[in-house]
């Protein structure tokens, strides 16, 4: 009856992640990525942080000649909904002794910023 | 009062849950020397929370410098891009010392080419264009310091971030007005 319990409570969080990524807005996630993570970032620049176009479906730490912290070159992380969403809501939490630290709380916000660099990956 | 940390006491007041180092942190960057108590926290990701901020302020400085020497800025502008450029620089010496008091190595500044290369500056040609990267650079500042927010583990350090916020905020606010942009229609603009 527990097992039957979580696995419905887990298929219920995984309908609700699809939900939100079916309604991604990547015009709004623009927005949020140029306000929210534009002091450190841009697509075609290795800046404070690493460069985002192509970040979608590249492994952790393989923008070309960006400085990573060793945890985040060792990381066998690859970017895609799940593991972005999940880096957003905490970094930390995700690869521990990473650099980035900056959290977006909101659900919506991180779909549709994820939306976005899917969108500019060309995925 | 003497700026050389005890080690063997900072261990055992961690021990303890109680910490002194942020107290220290807490009076370089509030620019006192009254020591608060906070709750103990992981140094190294704080450390490397501050190493980012100081990378994004050494940026900051950077734009500034690239924009002042433009030619593009007239006075009275040109004149607050440098005072807005000497915040930046009392950021990044607070930032410094306060990485270097937790034990930390403060990360190397980029050159003022690389920046420049990294912001496409050679795409800005009169004076809106270097006053709109400033306002989005800022903008963006801001909101890495209220997104950092929750990931300190020192709690005083939490309250610098928000702080040095506030700053970049007033700069992004100065910067609209310059640039005659209208005020945000809602609250809540900033952060998350």
């Amino acid at each position: 009856m527990r097992r039957l319990a979580l696995a419905l409570a887990a298929s219920l969080v995984l309908a609700a992640a699809s939900d939100r990524a079916a309604a991604a807005d990547a015009q709004r996630g623009q927005e949020l990525y140029e306000s929210r993570c534009g002091g450190c970032h841009s697509l075609d620049a290795n800046r404070v942080g690493p460069a985002h176009r192509g970040v979608y479906g590249r492994k952790a730490g393989s923008a070309p000649n960006f400085a990573y912290s060793t945890a985040v070159k060792n990381s066998t992380v690859v970017w895609e909904d799940r593991t972005l969403d999940a880096w957003l809501t905490n970094p930390q939490a995700v690869i521990p002794g990473q650099r980035m630290n900056f959290r977006v709380a909101l659900p919506e916000d991180r779909t549709d910023i994820i939306a976005y660099l899917r969108q500019q990956s060309g995925k | 009062m003497s700026q050389v940390i005890d080690l063997r006491r900072r261990g055992l007041l961690r021990a303890s849950g109680v910490t002194v180092l942020s107290a220290s942190a807490v009076a370089l960057l509030a620019g006192c020397e009254k020591m608060a108590v906070a709750q103990s926290g992981n140094t190294a990701n704080d450390v490397g929370i501050l190493n980012t901020a100081l990378a994004l302020e050494n940026e900051a400085i950077s734009a500034y410098q690239i924009g002042a020497q433009s030619g593009l800025l007239q006075k009275p502008v040109l004149d607050v891009a440098v005072l807005f450029q000497t915040h930046h620089k009392e950021h990044r010496d607070a930032l410094i010392a306060t990485i270097r008091k937790l034990g930390g190595t403060p990360v190397a500044a980029k050159s003022d080419a690389e920046v420049a290369q990294a912001l496409n500056a050679a795409a800005l040609k009169n004076q809106a264009d270097v006053l709109r990267l400033a306002q989005r650079l800022e903008k963006g500042a801001a909101n890495a310091y209220i997104g950092v927010i929750p990931s300190f583990g020192d709690r005083a350090l939490a309250q610098v971030s928000a702080r040095l916020a506030a700053d970049e905020v007033m700069h992004w606010t100065v910067l609209s007005q310059a640039l005659k942009d209208p005020l945000p229609a809602k609250a809540l603009s900033f952060g998350a």
